[in-house]
């Protein structure tokens, strides 16, 4: 039976996550874990996330979580969830610039203020619903059709460093990434949890994926 | 390609039976929680928000359970409100699986509260729910207990208040529309949604499909709000998407 860790760091909540892993292939030994051991033995690991970069950022280093993350990021397939993937990046705007995991070369940016629609009206921050994804090639989106939406609550986007890590964008109305990949690694901006069949099967994608590309 | 407009049924939740008052009054029953979100789920529901309106603290218990096994098995944002009062109160419902909880006459008693408890959960997960009820020609008023009790609080100065203490999304009710069936009061939801930065959920009066597009495009709610139309199977979810997209909204098909 394989096995997926949820990091558990004390910010936001994992039930949801957890749930829908366990809905998305019942075979899989599914554990929100703190200890770094069950982390390090688990098969594969989702790194979740909500709230402010800097309470993530400090509550990762007063764990001893970041050095674990960082160690995953080299070996096994890893799944960063909303904040969880911009502490993937270099550095976020977010709190006075707060320096992340670096695991992704980029940096985190908030949506300009007043953007407008197409039809001229001032767009909502945060972005908050469900829009539609842009695929680029990579095995987390087999059997998800492409411009699927998936369900979005943030302010804050990643901007990559290079094009080769971008996996998705989304428009909010400018194109922005919403899923990066290198390596192992798989990150996405909105909620695989909460973004019903579609995100489902990305979470079973990511089940029974190997971490090649 | 963009952000679709949100359809969110809600369910009148009393003593772990779906209900619907007209007025909070004369109240019907629509059967047990989890079938009908189970229903709207599949049905194509961006959203569900449950409003707890059992009477009792005794009975509290009933809609963490609801919550509990609809979020083992419903993959969408649920909300629940009612009686929610303490930190306490949130951290129980999102430990059940809820994702948002609506603030209501908590924010009006000690408004400190929102940001409260928008610091140690989040603003995502902060929905204030404002009962307005016309008092003037161009003015609304918040009202408490049901659409009984005034307050004098003027409704606009008051949502853009509760997002500067952090709402992340306002759930704004008509209490001279809700339960009567002639739509949403659209001058009062645009003056809204123009006046705060964040989402506006519009509430209290949908008796049709025309209404539910008239929210969005006249009252320029980002997600509309409905419950008897779609508890009694008049409408389906997807009838009503379908319908705002033919009159040019974009939608989740």
């Amino acid at each position: 039976m394989s096995s997926v860790a949820v990091i558990d760091y004390g910010m936001g909540n994992l039930h949801s996550i957890a749930k829908a892993l366990q809905h998305a292939d019942s075979s899989v030994n599914v554990q929100i874990v703190s200890d770094k051991n069950a982390i390090q033995k688990a098969d594969r690991v989702v790194f979740p996330g909500v709230g402010a970069i800097r309470d993530c950022m400090s509550a990762l280093q007063q764990t001893g979580l970041a050095e674990v993350i960082s160690e995953i990021a080299g070996q096994r397939p890893l799944l960063g969830i909303c904040l969880g993937m911009q502490a993937l990046l270099s550095e976020s705007e977010e709190n006075d610039h707060t320096q992340c995991l670096d695991l992704i070369p980029g940096k985190v940016v908030h949506f300009a203020d007043g953007l407008r629609g197409d039809d001229g009206e001032v767009l909502k921050i945060p972005h908050m619903g469900w829009n539609q994804v842009k695929q680029a090639s990579h095995p987390l989106w087999a059997n998800i059709p492409q411009f699927s939406r998936f369900y979005f609550v943030h302010s804050y986007y990643a901007v990559p460093a290079q094009q080769q890590y971008l996996s998705a964008s989304s428009f909010y109305p400018d194109e922005f990434a919403c899923a990066l990949a290198k390596d192992n690694i798989f990150a996405v901006q909105f909620h695989p949890e909460k973004s019903q069949t579609m995100g489902l099967q990305l979470l079973k994608n990511f089940l029974h994926w190997d971490g090649q590309v | 390609m963009g952000l679709a407009k949100r359809i969110i049924p809600c369910l009148d939740v009393d003593n772990g039976r779906v209900v619907k008052g007209v007025q909070f009054v004369d109240i019907r029953d629509a059967g047990d929680p989890v079938e009908v979100a189970r229903r709207y789920d599949k049905e194509g529901a961006d959203e569900i928000t449950f409003l707890d309106i059992t009477a009792t603290h005794d009975n509290r218990d009933t809609i963490v359970h609801v919550v509990e096994q609809v979020a083992s098995e419903v993959f969408i944002p649920l909300t629940v409100g009612g009686g929610i009062r303490t930190v306490d109160d949130i951290r129980t419902m999102l430990n059940a699986g809820a994702d948002k909880v609506g603030i209501n006459s908590a924010a009006v008693f000690n408004p400190d509260f929102v940001r409260e408890a928008a610091e140690k959960f989040g603003s995502q997960c902060i929905v204030v729910a404002i009962d307005a009820k016309q008092t003037g020609e161009n003015q609304w008023e918040i009202f408490t207990h049901g659409g009984r009790k005034p307050t004098g609080i003027d409704a606009i100065e008051w949502a853009k208040q509760m997002v500067d203490y952090g709402a992340g999304e306002i759930l704004l009710t008509s209490m001279d529309r809700d339960g009567t069936r002639e739509g949403f009061d659209l001058v009062l939801t645009r003056k809204i949604s123009e006046a705060v930065s964040v989402p506006v959920i519009a509430s209290g009066g949908v008796g049709n499909l025309d209404h539910l597009a008239e929210g969005v495009l006249q009252g320029k709610a980002d997600a509309v709000l409905a419950a008897s139309i779609f508890h009694f199977a008049e409408y389906s979810v997807e009838q009503a998407k379908k319908h705002m997209q033919s009159q040019g909204i974009e939608v989740r098909l």
